[in-house]
């Protein structure tokens, strides 16, 4: 068995505490199941009570270096688009 | 035989399989097929140290000769070990050495989930803490020998060999001598014609989910670990594990 003969997959890992399934990293497996089981076994050793996403590399569509002025400029000029913009007032807490 | 020496002597095979098997697969440190398969075997390594040390504490304090648990692991010689011929067969190929870790993970857990009822708190204590390891070390190993029994040609001819062949070393391990017999009417450790059923009712439903073929239940045993005799392999591991401690008795400098 070697490396170029299994699957890569992308890990996400939301740890005890975690809001959100973070991406951790990726790992080679044959199935889904190996994928959890090495998951856990590469990237959870030391946090009890996390929930593992595993998913096929290949069926990740990633955003283009090309597409970054498009996808991501447009919004850099428009600071009212971002909440950092707005002042709030005193009374308003923990924002 | 008092209970108390049954006893120690349980605590002794429990410590001693789990530390061989672990010495084992320390063996394939930086030679697993992959990366990840690499990490999970050392994970597995890790556990079994990890449960050996909290046995050989325990017994350390029930002998009571001045003997640390250090002193059990590195100063005894093969005739005092205790552990199962099954742990301390070569790894042989990929499936062997998962083959190995199939039939010991199921022994171990039935073992284990028995330990966790134990009256005594110190015990189950430690198996309860074992459990959570055991039932994932199981899930591997079950995993891998359906995939290799129902794989490829060759992985299916390899399998069904390493089944074969480790055969033989079960058969002492579902047996039960007068040290299980008394600890079991005391409420420790497994019921032993329970174990025996558990560990073949659970065997051979793998075996079959892998298509293999179970070797008949009436083959001819290995016997002997329970009293110190041991294969041809014992003494080479040892050799090789308390090498250090017994060129540099007590080095405390690295």
């Amino acid at each position: 068995m070697q490396d170029n003969a299994l699957e890569l997959f992308e890990v996400f890992i939301r740890s005890k505490r975690g809001l959100d399934h973070k991406h951790v990293g990726s790992l080679h497996s044959e199935d889904h199941e190996q994928a959890l089981e090495y998951a856990r076994d590469v990237y959870t050793r030391r946090s009890e009570g996390v929930s593992i996403w595993v998913v096929r590399s290949a069926d990740i569509c990633a955003s283009q270096e090309d597409d970054a002025e498009d996808f991501f400029d447009p919004n850099d000029d428009k600071p009212y688009r971002h909440a950092t913009y707005y002042t709030l007032p005193d009374a308003v807490n923990n924002m | 035989m008092t209970q108390q020496e049954a006893l120690q002597e349980y605590l002794l095979r429990l410590a001693d399989s789990d530390l061989i098997l672990s010495q084992r697969l320390c063996e394939l440190c930086g030679k697993a097929p992959a990366l990840e398969e690499e990490m999970a075997l050392m994970n597995v390594a890790l556990d079994l140290v990890g449960q050996a040390r909290h046995w050989y504490e325990y017994a350390a304090e029930l002998i009571d000769d001045g003997r640390s648990a250090d002193d059990l692991a590195f100063r005894r010689d093969a005739h005092d070990y205790r552990n199962a011929l099954l742990v301390e067969q070569p790894n042989g190929d990929y499936a062997v050495t998962m083959g190995r870790q199939f039939f010991f993970d199921v022994w171990h857990y039935f073992t284990i989930a028995a330990l966790t009822r134990a009256p005594d708190e110190r015990i189950a204590g430690i198996a309860a803490k074992a459990a959570k390891e055991v039932r994932y070390h199981l899930r591997r190993s079950s995993e891998w020998v359906k995939r290799f029994g129902d794989g490829t040609e060759e992985s299916h001819r390899r399998m069904q060999a390493a089944v074969d062949a480790l055969w033989r070393f079960t058969g002492e391990m579902i047996e039960a001598d007068e040290v299980e017999q008394l600890l079991s009417q005391a409420g420790i450790g497994p019921d032993p014609g329970q174990l025996a059923v558990d560990w073949k009712g659970l065997v051979n439903e793998v075996l079959s989910e892998a298509t293999l073929t179970p070797p008949p239940q009436d083959a001819w045993m290995y016997r002997g670990a329970k009293v110190g005799h041991h294969t041809e392999y014992l003494g080479y591991i040892l050799a090789e594990m308390q090498f250090l401690q017994r060129a540099y008795p007590d080095a405390k400098t690295w």
